[in-house]
């Protein structure tokens, strides 16, 4: 089918391409340098959970080259701040409750002495216990957050009632996002107390706020810009405030420019990761496999203070039965409270951790059953006219999870594959392969209803071109290149004639962070409404001045068609409407119909609509060492249409890669004070070139949005990264094969070697184990 | 000696004459806070994330040898001689891109682009190297040390595969050869920078070398310096006294000298690995995971021997293969065996002013069977929690001599020597290797870290011996790496 549009679904480059590629993409590090800027720096906390009894800082005042030192004492507003809840002080106030708390800040006049100089701070401590374990945490009842439960239906009666009853329990380690660029905030003093800030955030009103609040101004002092991101994943929602409110403290204490760039291993020991979690569950299904009642304890390391870890223990809950209809369920979440970093926002947000634990329950069940997991899925499926209510009493109308899976069932050979797979098993003792095909449906919009609204205002000068600023931040996803297609489209100009502006809290104020997937979604929308303001004001003045109807007027391939009265190239018509006073410039703003839920009981509907994916994945272990790579994978993708197939296919590529990191290799390693080991690329591991498969197969599946989205768009961010867990129930399909798919593997994530090798193990699948008993090996090598 | 007290070199094709704020500034630095060019990233460094890349050319032999660099732990005078380029100097603004970066921006190979002029250079430097139409695994090879966090790798690898389907750029070799020769005999005399509180020599000759070390037994030596330059910008460590060994003419040769090959002090871990491979192709697949390129490209293969890192993954290899180690001080010299060198955990059998002058790795021995294996949680770019290496020589069904050696599980590399033991005139078949297993447990206590537990180290060690096993006696598939590419 031939598109109506001429420029949203087609592919361009992202906006900034030809300056990422030639190294002229300004980032905040490398914005030019006002005279006189000094360096920041912190000084961290070397306990997990202590009372500061000590903290001598006169050798760090008198190091060479530092300008002002600050500690909370020294903060003239509020010193405490928090997302959710103001449980975060700026600078620690006499404890400090995780390893690597910044105590005080120091501005030097060089990077290099600000680092050299807090190293110089005298510390004592009295010792506090730590608690360092989710599973200590939880049975202690140490919480930063009340625990939050949804449940119907008889669950003891139902699970006693049979005809099967399975209980567990597993881990799943936390993510740090490691985006390439790393935390950094410049704050520029100006005049009447006036404070621009230039951040790498994906939050700018959040920090124009906190900023506020901290330096006890109000919020028209404070400016916040971002033009990009090198990476933000979630860790620049809320946690680039560390970065941002010091900043401007120091820069409004010295009167000079601050920049505080952290270094990677002080970013990794201060700020938040995705949610470690420990689930137990309690599963009653019947014997082909369907599910008549699951019961879930949920567990997650929140870290020392909320932050957003309410949001993304809601966010489990909701995807707790990812795309599965749940009749009688019993979800407890509770919101751990530990001496640690304070978990955070990393795409997904939640998300993939309830969809996990359902896809384990799943595993178990098929592996009891000896039934292929595909056919259990299927049979749990939601319907697509009963079956159909989500726990949170969501009705699910645009189910098309059946028809994407049979497609990739078909694609991918799944069937053909599992034959080829067990055939392999047969025949190989020490290499195993592994094959699973996991769904995914993910909710669209921010939970907390207020934050699904956005603004944006578009400029048309006088020779045609076209600026465009929107609320949202570019982190790398391409929303500016979508947004600018939107304009273009909308004013049926090209694409080259359209610019996007940095994010700017002077210009689009009260905005929302660029999270949650709804980037495109929100402003994309709002742009859109900005750009039909001016083409009204605009078709009301042809009318007026080229005699034609209002009605008739239509913006095409760079001209302005006033019905058969006129065509007018795109320039010279704005030029001719600016002579004659009609403004060419207008704000938009947009708010999500329909959506609404009560955070008390989480009822309702929280989500606009869903994307439905399903990815299959082959991979294969190595059972001696438990080493396993992934051979290939194949994933499709319901992206509604999708605006810019390149961008979009990007963000389902990038988002599986990194959700297999998080899955396999990307272990964070605390050690037991509580100190985190693994800070930096050198200990901590995330994908890197080898480990994309040679077979990577990305679809697009053919649906339009049913909501009235951005062009009949869906989201792109976080739904990818969850399809991931095929690559993790893959390898628990080969190391249930090496052990003759008797007993059900425990396997925890991240599947690194040792985990495997762990897991092997307690199904008897380790062939060097049974080293001594009488096994026939050599005899076939001569 | 005349000394010269300036550090040359060509940055995107302009000569720079500078005298280095600090002789341990690293190229980063000066980058982007004196050159002005902020197109070349800083995402974590340490040389793991490969945001810094740029390209140096070195004129050896009279060829011009491109190589990929991590410039965020390169100290600033080590370039002395040299040519970089960093991003900026592909394509200048306005000007149509270069080949590398139209396939880049075409097959949509960035997103946040932060990581981008890293892979860009790491590209380029395969396009200078005459790697334009590379295959997938020459991609890989190359593109180790850059990481992506946003794209998922697939478009980079197939920018790169076909970046020579673009017009070729010009490469102005010929005068690029000339720059370089020029530099290079004004650059002979030895470098010599001091400042308030640091002295840093490049001498030019192995004796003028020995003689420095012997006279100042308190400096630094430095060569690759892919350690050295992550304690001064991690740890943010002071030397006062470096002595750079990078410009000695005669350390960088690989010979081959009564029935060893002898590899010197200045050898980069690639061409020692090469040569090594040579010998002993089974060394192949560690010489690719050793580092990543650019690490491999500034590092050197003594160095990380001489480094004596328990964790190092070229020492069990060598100790296996009896690697014997020459030890210089002033103009006296003595060999050791290389498992004798290591005492324990950062403990050498070295006299203050002497070093490793090179490495004597004897020639391939028909009759011996090789293996080395490295276990960590990536391919690419990782540090061993294991590393093993076995030479076996066998009397028909018996096991004549065993040398087995690992790293990771002991303060040093080291032999096993009570695993060694329970296979020499054994017969090699399942009993004699269950035995010498179960006698690895005496061999060694390893510890528990981030990257493994004491358990999974010790149980791996035997699982490894057991796969040495298995590929002994001939069975296949039984590694991932020969299944899958």
């Amino acid at each position: 089918m031939k598109s109506k549009y001429r420029t949203v679904g087609t592919v361009a480059p992202h906006e900034s391409a030809h300056l990422h590629v030639s190294g002229r993409a300004q980032y905040t590090d490398d914005i030019p340098e006002w005279q006189g800027t000094l360096y920041g720096a912190f000084g961290l906390s070397e306990r997990a959970h202590a009372r500061i009894t000590k903290l001598d800082l006169s050798k760090v005042r008198s190091a060479p080259g530092v300008v002002a030192v600050i500690t909370v004492e020294d903060v003239p507003g509020d010193k405490y701040i928090g997302a959710a809840k103001a449980d975060e002080p700026v600078l620690a106030d006499g404890l400090v409750e995780y390893y690597g708390q910044p105590m005080f800040a120091v501005a030097a006049t060089s990077y290099d002495l600000a680092r050299r100089a807090v190293k110089l701070a005298e510390v004592e401590y009295e010792d506090l216990h730590p608690v360092l374990d989710v599973q200590e945490g939880a049975e202690k009842e140490s919480y930063v957050l009340p625990p939050v439960r949804i449940a119907q239906g008889d669950m003891e009666g139902k699970l006693n009632a049979g005809p099967h009853r399975h209980q567990g329990s597993f881990y799943c380690g936390g993510q740090e996002q490691f985006y390439l660029e790393g935390q950094v905030s410049y704050a520029v003093p100006g005049e009447d107390g006036e404070m621009q800030l230039f951040a790498s955030t994906q939050h700018p009103t959040e920090m124009q706020l906190m900023i506020s609040h901290v330096l006890h101004q109000p919020s028209h002092t404070i400016k916040v810009q971002c033009r990009r991101m090198g990476g933000g994943f979630g860790g620049k929602e809320t946690q680039s405030w560390q970065f941002a409110v010091n900043a401007a403290m120091l820069a409004q204490k010295t009167g000079r420019p601050v920049k505080i760039r952290a270094d990677r291993d002080d970013d990794f020991m201060i700020t938040g990761k995705r949610h470690d979690f420990r689930v137990e569950y309690d599963v009653a299904y019947t014997d082909d496999g369907q599910i008549t009642a699951v019961k879930f304890v949920q567990q997650l390391r929140c870290g020392y203070s909320a932050d957003l870890s309410g949001a993304v223990a809601d966010r489990q809950v909701f995807h707790s039965d990812n795309a599965y209809y749940l009749d009688t369920f019993d979800i407890l979440s509770l919101r751990v409270k530990t001496n640690s970093q304070s978990n955070t926002a990393f795409r997904g947000f939640g998300g993939p951790q309830g969809i996990m634990a359902i896809e384990y329950v799943i595993e178990d069940i098929a592996a009891k059953l000896g039934r292929d997991p595909l056919d259990v899925r299927k049979l749990n499926f939601y319907g697509r006219t009963d079956r159909n209510i989500t726990p949170y009493q969501m009705k699910v109308e645009d189910n098309v999870i059946h028809e994407l899976v049979d497609q990739l069932e078909k694609t991918s050979q799944y069937r053909e594959r599992r034959k080829e797979v067990d055939t392999f098993n047969a025949n190989n003792r020490v290499l195993k392969k592994g094959l699973s095909l996991v769904p995914v449906k993910f909710g669209i919009s921010f939970t907390l209803t207020q934050l699904n609204q956005a603004g944006a205002l578009v400029h048309v000068y006088t020779d045609g071109s076209v600026l465009v600023n929107h609320g949202g931040t570019e982190m790398g996803q391409g929303l500016n290149t979508k947004v600018a297609q939107v304009v273009a489209e909308e004013l049926g100009v090209d694409l080259k004639h359209v610019r996007s502006s940095a994010t700017d809290t002077s210009k689009v104020p009260n905005t929302s962070a660029t999270a949650a997937s709804t980037g495109t979604d929100l402003n994309g929308k709002a742009a859109q409404v900005a750009v039909r303001k001016i083409k009204a004001a605009l078709a009301d003045f042809a009318a007026d001045h080229y005699g034609c109807d209002a009605a008739e007027v239509a913006f095409v391939d760079n001209h302005v068609e006033c019905g058969d009265k006129a065509r007018v190239p795109f320039a010279k018509f704005v030029q001719t409407a600016h002579a004659n006073r009609i403004p060419l410039w207008s704000s938009g703003f947009y708010r999500t119909p329909k959506i609404h839920y009560d955070t008390e009981t989480l009822t309702g509907r929280p989500f606009y609509y869903f994307v439905y994916a399903a990815a299959c994945a082959e991979v294969i272990i190595d059972t001696l060492t438990g080493e396993n790579r992934l051979v290939r994978a194949d994933i499709l993708y319901d992206a509604g249409r999708p605006i810019n197939p390149a961008v979009d296919l990007g963000q389902v590529e990038g988002g599986f890669i990194q959700g297999m990191g998080w899955l396999t290799a990307e272990e964070l390693w605390w050690n037991d004070k509580g100190r985190l080991m693994t800070h930096a690329p050198s200990t901590y591991k995330i994908p890197s070139v080898s480990d994309c498969p040679a077979q990577f197969n990305v679809a697009f599946f053919e649906n339009n949005n049913r909501e009235d989205s951005i062009y009949q768009s869906k989201a792109m961010g976080e739904p990818p990264l969850p399809l991931a867990l095929s690559v993790f129930f893959a390898i628990r399909d080969a190391v249930h094969a090496a052990g003759d798919r008797k007993a059900v593997p425990l396997m925890d994530a991240p599947a690194t070697a040792e985990c495997v090798l762990k897991a092997l193990e307690s199904v008897g699948g380790c062939p060097a184990s049974k080293l001594g008993q009488a096994v026939e090996v050599a005899a076939d090598h001569g | 000696m005349t000394q010269r007290h300036t550090v040359s070199f060509y940055l995107n094709g302009q000569l720079h004459t500078v005298v280095p704020e600090s002789p341990t500034q690293t190229v980063l630095q000066y980058l982007r806070n004196q050159a002005g060019l902020v197109g070349t990233k800083e995402g974590c460094a340490e040389g793991d994330c490969g945001a810094c890349t740029v390209t140096e050319a070195s004129l050896e032999d009279g060829q011009v040898a491109f190589r990929a660099i991590n410039a965020c732990i390169r100290f600033l005078p080590t370039l002395d001689g040299k040519a970089v380029w960093t991003v900026e100097g592909l394509a200048a603004q306005g000007e149509p891109l270069h080949p590398v970066q139209q396939a880049m921006l075409d097959y949509h190979g960035s997103q946040c682009g932060f990581c981008t002029p890293g892979f860009i250079m790491s590209m380029y430097t395969m396009y200078r190297k005459g790697q334009v139409r590379p295959s997938r695994e020459e991609v890989l090879d190359n593109l180790s040390g850059n990481l992506c966090r946003c794209t998922g790798y697939r478009p980079i690898i197939d920018a790169t595969m076909n970046m020579g389907q673009y017009p070729e750029a010009e490469q102005a070799l010929e005068t690029l050869k000339q720059q370089l020769q020029e530099l290079h005999d004004q650059t002979q005399a030895p470098l010599f920078i001091e400042t308030a509180d640091q002295t840093y020599w490049a001498p030019t000759t192995s004796s003028q070398l020995a003689q420095l070390f012997n006279e100042h037994p308190d400096a630094t030596l430095l060569a690759g310096g892919t350690d050295l330059g992550l304690m001064v910008t991690k740890q943010l460590k002071h030397f006062s006294k470096v002595i750079y060994l990078g410009n000695v003419a005669d350390a960088a040769a690989i010979k081959e000298e009564d029935n060893h090959l002898v590899i010197g002090a200045a050898v980069l871990l690639n061409e020692g690995y090469e040569a090594l491979a040579k010998q002993y192709p089974e060394a192949t697949e560690l010489w690719k995971r050793f580092a990543s390129m650019p690490i491999r490209n500034s590092g050197t293969l003594v160095g990380n021997v001489a480094n004596g890192s328990p964790i190092g993954d070229t020492a069990p290899l060598l100790i296996a293969l009896q690697t014997r180690v020459v030890l210089r001080k002033g103009d006296s010299r003595r060999e050791l065996a290389l498992e004798d060198l290591y005492l324990d955990y950062r403990k050498q059998d070295r006299e203050p002013g002497e070093y490793l002058e090179a490495i004597k790795v004897p020639l391939r021995n028909p009759a011996i069977k090789v293996a080395t294996y490295k276990l960590s949680k990536r391919i690419d770019q990782d540090i061993s929690a294991v590393c093993s290496a076995y030479a076996i020589q066998f009397d028909g069904e018996t096991v004549a001599s065993a040398r087995i050696a690992h790293g990771g599980m002991a303060a040093t590399s080291r032999r096993a020597y009570e695993a060694e033991k329970a296979l020499v005139g054994q017969p090699w078949n399942e009993q004699t290797v269950a035995a010498a297993m179960a006698a690895l447990e005496q061999d060694y206590q390893p510890l528990t870290d981030m990257r493994a537990t004491s358990d999974y180290r010790l149980q791996t060690a035997r699982n490894l011996l057991y796969r040495f096993y298995l590929e002994s006696s001939g069975e296949t598939a039984t590694r991932i790496s020969t299944e899958v590419v």
